[in-house]
């Protein structure tokens, strides 16, 4: 069997039947709905995008007070002086009536 | 009045989408009749004329119209096309038994006397189909274009984005692709 003259006769089929073109109803109009209504989608995800970066540098943030708090050495330990001094400053009022005649 | 072409354009890039339809309305029937070329289901050359539409929208600021708007659209259509037939790859592998009657009846005409097997019969549509089916993406892009649309090596490497060079690789490595397949078909039936 000749097979170029095979496929010769076979693309020459296909030559004379060319796709038709028929277009379903209303298409133009799908396309448009569905334009229309993925940009009226694209702002909802432009929102949500938005929060959900906020919302992970939130946590970045928080993860990183968390790392720096737990892993840095506290330097000196000023937090009884601190407490004492807090104390001495609100009863102070009281230590002088105690201190009066 | 209707409104030219490039207005429709220029409007639709000023944010209104409504100056699209017309477009869409005008174009469909040849960018259907390509995506008919490459897919055979409804459904299916439903999604590739919506995707081609839904990507001219998205890239019409790329549009330049130093062509026409029909050349950039259908260069889109053709990709798209070659797109999908790589994402369907899966489908090629069914065998040839399933040939119909009327092509085994083509078929033997053939073999008994090239001459009286017409071209423009059913059954020789229906055996081209599914030769094209068997091609690999680029092999059945190739043929369509070169051989059944008659285009240039030139043109098919504009629509492509493939080189000169490397669109005559294709056509040659396509021809023996199909011839392949031919031989496969009759092998099966004839020998």
């Amino acid at each position: 069997m000749n097979l170029a003259e095979l496929q010769e006769k076979l693309i020459a089929a296909a030559r004379l039947n060319p796709p038709d073109d028929r277009v379903p109803y209303a298409f133009e109009k799908r396309i448009t709905a569905l334009i229309a209504a993925r940009s009226a989608a694209d702002r909802w995800l432009f929102w949500t995008r938005g929060l959900w970066r906020a919302a992970a540098s939130c946590v970045a943030v928080a993860v990183v007070c968390g790392a720096v708090s737990f892993f840095v050495p506290a330097t000196a330990d000023n937090s009884k002086d601190l407490s004492q001094d807090f104390e001495n400053t609100l009863l102070a009022s009281v230590d002088q009536a105690d201190v009066a005649p | 009045m209707e409104r030219s072409e490039a207005e429709l354009i220029a409007a639709v890039l000023k944010g209104d989408s409504a100056s699209f339809e017309p477009l869409v309305a005008k174009y469909s029937p040849r960018v259907f009749a390509t995506a008919r070329r490459y897919a055979r289901r409804d459904s299916e050359i439903e999604d590739i004329v919506q995707e081609v539409w839904l990507k001219a929208f998205d890239k019409l600021k790329t549009f330049r119209a130093e062509a026409p708007f029909e050349h950039w659209l259908m260069r889109l259509a053709v990709r798209t096309c070659y797109d999908f037939l790589r994402g369907h790859q899966r489908n090629r592998e069914s065998s040839f038994s399933e040939i119909s009657e009327p092509e085994e009846d083509w078929l033997e005409r053939f073999v008994a006397d090239p001459g009286s097997a017409a071209e423009d019969a059913d059954a020789a549509r229906l055996l081209i189909g599914r030769v094209l089916e068997k091609l690999s993406p680029s092999a059945r892009l190739v043929i369509q274009l070169l051989e059944i649309e008659d285009r240039s090596v030139k043109e098919i490497a504009e629509i492509t984005g493939w080189s000169v060079p490397l669109v005559k690789v294709r056509a040659f490595r396509a021809r023996g692709e199909m011839r392949k397949i031919l031989s496969r078909i009759t092998q099966d039936k004839y020998l």
